[in-house]
């Protein structure tokens, strides 16, 4: 702790007091709500999607923040900086998340939350499907998955506080993570969202100063271009600098994992149901869109430029913290580095919130003990312990870091869009979906991803998430054709006025 | 008088569907396409122009040809595409329950519009 650099540091303490700020101002709207309508159902649709009043701006910020993550802002500039050009046209991949995610789930999923009252992805599921092993498939990926991505997040986090600030990797994953639990625990998806805002506008800011300053001391784009050509050639080709790696098929298919396949992200798909009407909506996606890609396409090209302004960095998820540090004045790379870190932090509060609803809601209160739901302090102590213990796990899960987070965090992201995407898209749009075909996809997804992923990871040549969806997809389709179609109850409800 | 055969036949059916689905389910498609042409774009510019010896590429503002057009034009021509589509395509309408007087209401107000 000796080389301690307090001119980065400080800034940073100051961004993170504003959340415990803005969590306690959340918290405070929460229980003025709750008290004035009374009842722990009611807790539990204000903490978990802050009784659907998100608008337009707000809307746009927290699924961008949500999303884009530790990945998209330290891992992925990180890996752009070795692979060069090729992995910012990869990054590209993620460029419809903005108006893809909301336009197909859109205000069909919006109009059902409110038909069928549900507070998470998970609800949704229950109601269309009305089957138990569902509901705990459901979660039971939400709390693995979310929490192996969790840890990935954190190790992001720390990382980076450790490689600017000089502070040691314990304290600053305790720094980090205590500043998550508190403001997640007290303000609920309110607290949640509002924070994303705040860190979607500190990433905005940091990547374009980023991005200019970049640009500036390495002589403008045609300059830095022909200085990565002269590093390697395959750094200014969609190829890459690695024969056989970038290859066509393989790189293609991200559109489908980071782009398409997003829809099936509970933390993302809860988005699409908090909103509070069309003009938020739209709003939200034009927003969302402008947003996403000159977050996307700045931050990345940082990381493939950087390569000729700092050589021989070596760890990619210290990439963005080293050039921070080595192009700006300290106090002013305190502030550029908060960007990266709102990343991370709008994305873990996120899958926080979902997997203490995947406790509480989807399982405690529906399986275990319905009769809480009436208790409005119960229930809002069940759901603060439960969001304080997910944080000790993820906590000590982090401390024992594995090597590269990227990956731990695409498996942990294709883990849940295997389980989820079919589900929900199915469920919402094609009246024949049922519950056996729904159980038989959720197995077939998350198993045959997993024997892919060790057996052979790039079947004909695509990420393997590709295939795992296609077979999924397959199991949904027949078995739901060979099973009882829904009860008319249920489409009813769903489908009727 | 199309929409009203499709409430008949709906109440045939024994129920009347959510008369905003339709739109709903069009703006999803329109969302879905996009995707697709989008995906079509960044595939054949990027490879189109970029999968050749790095000796032949040209430049446009310093960038190599295949990501100047691949992805910065490709940005530029997708946030327009998304505007215009949400402006021309998507509709304003409630996001609650609907109660059948409403669901009625509602038909007849997108009926005037369209007529």
């Amino acid at each position: 702790m000796d080389n301690l650099n307090l001119a980065v540091l400080i800034p940073i303490v100051i961004y993170f007091a504003l959340m415990y700020v803005i969590g306690f101002y959340a918290a405070k709207i929460l229980s003025k709500v709750t008290r004035a309508k009374g009842g722990g159902s009611e807790y539990l649709e204000q903490y978990m999607t802050g009784g659907r009043d998100t608008g337009g701006f707000v809307l746009a910020m927290t699924l961008v923040a949500t999303y884009l993550s530790a990945g998209s802002f330290i891992g992925g500039p990180g890996t752009a900086y070795t692979v060069g050009l090729a992995w910012v046209f990869l990054a590209m991949t993620q460029m419809p998340t903005g108006y893809y995610t909301l336009s197909v789930l859109g205000k069909k999923f919006a109009i059902v939350a409110r038909k069928v009252n549900c507070n998470t992805i998970t609800d949704f599921l229950r109601e269309r499907y009305q089957s138990k092993a569902v509901v705990i498939l459901a979660s039971i990926s939400i709390i693995f998955f979310l929490t192996a991505a969790m840890a990935a997040q954190w190790i992001g986090a720390a990382r980076l506080l450790q490689g600017s600030t000089g502070l040691d990797y314990t304290t600053a994953l305790i720094f980090f993570g205590i500043t998550v639990v508190v403001h997640t625990a007290i303000g609920g998806y309110r607290g949640v969202v509002l924070n994303d805002t705040l860190q979607g506008i500190v990433m905005t800011i940091s990547t374009l100063a980023l991005f200019i300053m970049v640009l500036v001391k390495g002589g403008g784009v045609a300059n830095i271009v022909q200085n990565m050509k002269a590093i390697h050639p395959g750094m200014i080709s969609p190829m890459g600098v690695e024969e056989g790696f970038m290859t066509k098929a393989w790189v293609t298919s991200y559109w489908v994992l980071v782009g398409f396949a997003v829809i099936g992200l509970p933390s993302v798909a809860q988005r699409a149901m908090s909103y509070k009407d069309t003009k938020s909506l739209n709003a939200g996606i034009k927003y969302g869109t402008v947003v996403s890609i000159v977050l996307l396409i700045g931050m990345h090209l940082v990381g493939a430029f950087g390569s000729t302004l700092v050589s021989g960095i070596e760890s990619g998820d210290l990439v963005v913290p080293t050039l921070a540090v080595s192009l700006f004045p300290d106090v002013l790379a305190g502030i550029m580095l908060a960007g990266p870190l709102a990343a991370v932090m709008s994305t873990v509060d996120s899958q926080l919130l979902v997997v203490v609803g995947a406790i509480v809601n989807d399982l405690y209160i529906n399986y275990i003990k319905p009769q809480v739901a009436e208790d409005t302090k119960r229930v809002s102590k069940i759901t603060i312990g439960t969001t304080a213990v997910m944080g000790i796990v993820t906590f000590l899960i982090a401390m024992d870091p594995p090597e590269l987070m990227v990956w731990l965090n695409l498996f942990a992201t294709a883990g849940q869009i295997s389980t989820f995407l079919w589900p929900t898209i199915l469920g919402l749009y094609w009246k024949k979906a049922n519950k056996e075909g729904a159980i038989a996809s959720m197995i077939v997804g998350m198993v045959s991803y997993v024997i892919f992923n060790y057996n052979y990871p790039r079947p004909l040549g695509m990420h393997a998430i590709v295939a795992s969806l296609v077979l999924s997809l397959i199991a949904f389709v027949v078995v739901s054709k060979f099973t009882k179609e829904p009860a008319r109850e249920i489409i009813e409800t769903f489908w009727g006025v | 008088m199309k929409e009203a055969d499709k409430v008949k036949k709906d109440i045939d059916e024994g129920f009347m569907e959510d008369p905003r689905y339709k739109q709903c389910n069009k703006e999803a498609l329109y969302g879905a396409l996009l995707g697709i042409v989008n995906l079509i774009w960044w595939y054949v510019f990027g490879y189109g122009l970029g999968d050749k010896p790095v000796e032949e590429y040209t430049y446009i503002l310093g960038f190599p040809s295949w990501f100047f057009l691949s992805c910065i034009l490709g940005s530029i021509v997708f946030i327009a595409i998304t505007f215009f589509m949400v402006d021309k395509v998507f509709k304003h309408m409630p996001l609650h329950r609907f109660t059948e007087e409403e669901a009625k209401e509602y038909l007849k107000s997108i009926e005037g519009k369209e007529a």
